[in-house]
């Protein structure tokens, strides 16, 4: 436990010793606050809601986490300071929870920080705040998953651009694979239940029902479990790597 | 994990059997392979408390790949490097605690300052409060850092970086140092202190150091390890291998040009000499010089110049050629070339940075 948490604590600090840190969270702000008042109509709506607000997380993930992700293990590698790392007096799961808490705690702080639009929100009506709290902890969960997927995948190669292409496809994949258009292309040939169990792994069939007030634990656990699976790749991928 | 065969060699005249206490560093049959690449081949070798071991080889000869199996970085795909005691596959934790690594090229993490680098490495290298500033306060004294603490280590000169990263490798004091081209980029004044740092820290440890530079063996290492295309093809002490160098106790002596087939006629005499070659000195008319070889291993000195004070030839040199590291090692390295390259094919090394 020691270990991990002054691997986090570093990294953590890495972040904000750069202009990464700055960069994303304003960016990640902007973003989120133009995509909920500008396409998801937020006042046309007349709601005391936040759904337009959470329903783009998904699509901003998509492509602001494998950014954050993408340079977690390749720049390790690209640099050298893998050998120092994987030297030190430490374990893979020890070096892989570290530096991904550190990034998904990272991520945390950048959605706690779009606090003023449930100020807003509870400003203007009456808001149901369970289920905004139920939606943002379920919109930190999946950053959390894409997170795992992206560091996974970072552990794969030196390159982080080929790290940041390849996991947006992936997250991409796991995001849609709720809707026809990804389902489509498996109906013709793979048994019913090989579609559905990828109709099920759809994260944003698990997000939407949290967002719009089914609070169900199985979401989360979902996300969890998804979490767990990746990193465990994630610690094998890094070992297989020392023996190959 | 069974014993390699050959494993029992003689190094420096002691025979090596299992590990013992006084030995802190054992490969047993060590061997790495890169898919098609033999980049290490079956080495066995051990360093004892208080060795200074350099490790020299051609680029690619498996000098870096055998220390990152020694550090845990990389595993063996057979045999085992044992860290006072421990294998390190088996117990790399334990294994590593023990170790203090400055990899080739020495990595930092460069939008940190020394400082809080150190901080960083004291912290997951267990130690607490008050001990962390004193052991980095020592650290830094040792490497002369002291000026550049707040300084992104990105931005510091190459000798800034590498001493850095070398503060780091010996932080916590370690038993065993393994060191890939510690001086490498600094500049000679700052090797003067490097080595001096390697040799006031051998007293009872085990220290490893990876170089190109020969004088460097000669200034530190009490004891030498060649290997070239992954074997291991030399080991003993630079005087030992000093031997091996083909002009090592070669008499060289310059006299008058008249009288050189005289003394070369006395000379003869002497049963240790295996050839005398008279070569002109450039840009000195009237000199000419003796190049005495002798035979294998013959020290000749004394006799030469015994039989020059008695028979009265008045001589203007003499000296004793040592040899080279250099010529040693390009001897040992060619032949294993020959010798290695029709299994091994090509250099090694570049499978490692995969």
């Amino acid at each position: 436990m020691r270990n991990i948490a002054i691997i986090a604590k570093r990294e953590i600090k890495g972040y904000f010793t750069t202009p990464l840190a700055y960069i994303f969270i304003v960016i990640f702000l902007a973003l989120t606050g133009a995509f909920a008042f500008y396409i998801g109509g937020f006042f046309n709506r007349e709601q005391a809601s936040l759904v337009t607000f959470f329903r783009f997380h998904p699509w901003l993930y998509l492509m602001l986490v494998p950014a954050i992700a993408m340079r977690l293990w390749a720049e390790e590698r690209k640099t050298g300071t893998i050998e120092i790392l994987m030297t030190l007096p430490i374990s893979t799961p020890e070096a892989v929870l570290g530096k991904y808490l550190a990034a998904w705690g990272f991520i945390g702080i950048a959605l706690t920080m779009t606090f003023p639009m449930w100020i807003t929100v509870n400003v203007l009506g009456d808001p149901d705040n369970g289920v905004i709290l139920a939606s943002y902890l379920a919109s930190f969960f999946m950053a959390g998953a894409f997170l795992a997927i992206g560091s996974c995948i970072s552990a794969l190669t030196k390159n982080q651009v080929i790290a940041f292409i390849v996991a947006s496809t992936v997250c991409f994949l796991f995001t849609m694979s709720g809707l026809e258009l990804v389902l489509g292309f498996f109906r013709g040939w793979a048994p019913e239940v090989l579609v559905r169990t990828i109709a099920s792994m759809s994260f944003l069939t698990h997000f939407s029902a949290v967002m719009k007030g089914v609070i169900d634990l199985r979401d989360l656990i979902f996300f969890a479990t998804l979490i767990a699976f990746w990193l465990f790749a994630n610690v094998i991928v890094i070992d297989l790597k020392k023996a190959a | 994990m069974g014993r390699t065969p050959g494993w029992n060699k003689k190094i420096n005249g002691k025979t090596l059997g299992t590990t013992t206490m006084a030995e802190k560093i054992a490969l047993k049959g060590l061997t790495k392979r890169f898919g098609s690449i033999l980049a290490v081949d079956n080495i066995s070798m051990s360093v004892a408390g208080g060795e200074v071991m350099g490790f020299l080889g051609p680029n690619g000869a498996g000098k870096s790949t055998t220390m990152r199996m020694l550090t845990g970085f990389i595993e063996p795909t057979s045999g085992t490097a044992e860290i006072c005691g421990l294998d390190v596959t088996r117990h790399p934790v334990e294994a590593k605690r023990r170790i203090g690594y400055l990899p080739e090229g020495a990595p930092t993490y460069g939008d940190m300052t020394p400082e809080s680098y150190l901080g960083f490495i004291a912290e997951i290298r267990g130690f607490d409060g008050p001990e962390i500033r004193r052991r980095i306060e020592a650290v830094i004294e040792k490497v002369d850092i002291a000026s550049v603490l707040r300084q992104p280590i990105d931005t510091l000169s190459k000798g800034f970086k590498r001493r850095v990263g070398l503060a780091q490798a010996m932080l916590h004091d370690p038993e065993i140092l393994i060191m890939d081209e510690p001086t490498d980029g600094l500049d000679p004044n700052q090797k003067h202190q490097v080595r001096k740092l390697i040799r006031d820290m051998s007293a009872d440890r085990a220290i490893i150091i990876s170089t190109h530079i020969l004088e460097e063996v000669e200034a530190v290492c009490s004891r030498t390890v060649i290997i070239a295309h992954g074997r291991l093809l030399a080991d003993g002490t630079p005087e030992e291998l000093l031997a091996r160098a083909p002009d090592h106790n070669t008499v060289m002596i310059t006299v008058d040009a008249d009288k050189a087939d005289a003394v070369k006629q006395s000379l003869g005499d002497i049963e240790t000499i295996k050839s005398i070659k008279i070569e002109k000195v450039a840009g000195r008319d009237g000199a000419t010089r003796l190049v005495i070889r002798p035979t294998k291993g013959a020290l000749i000195a004394d006799a030469v110049s015994h039989l020059l004070h008695t028979k009265k030839i008045k001589v203007q040199e003499m000296y004793v050629e040592r040899g080279t590291l250099d010529d040693v090692f390009r001897n040992i390295t060619a032949d294993g070339n020959n010798e290695a390259a029709n299994e091994t094919g090509n250099t090694a090394e570049g499978g490692a940075n995969a």
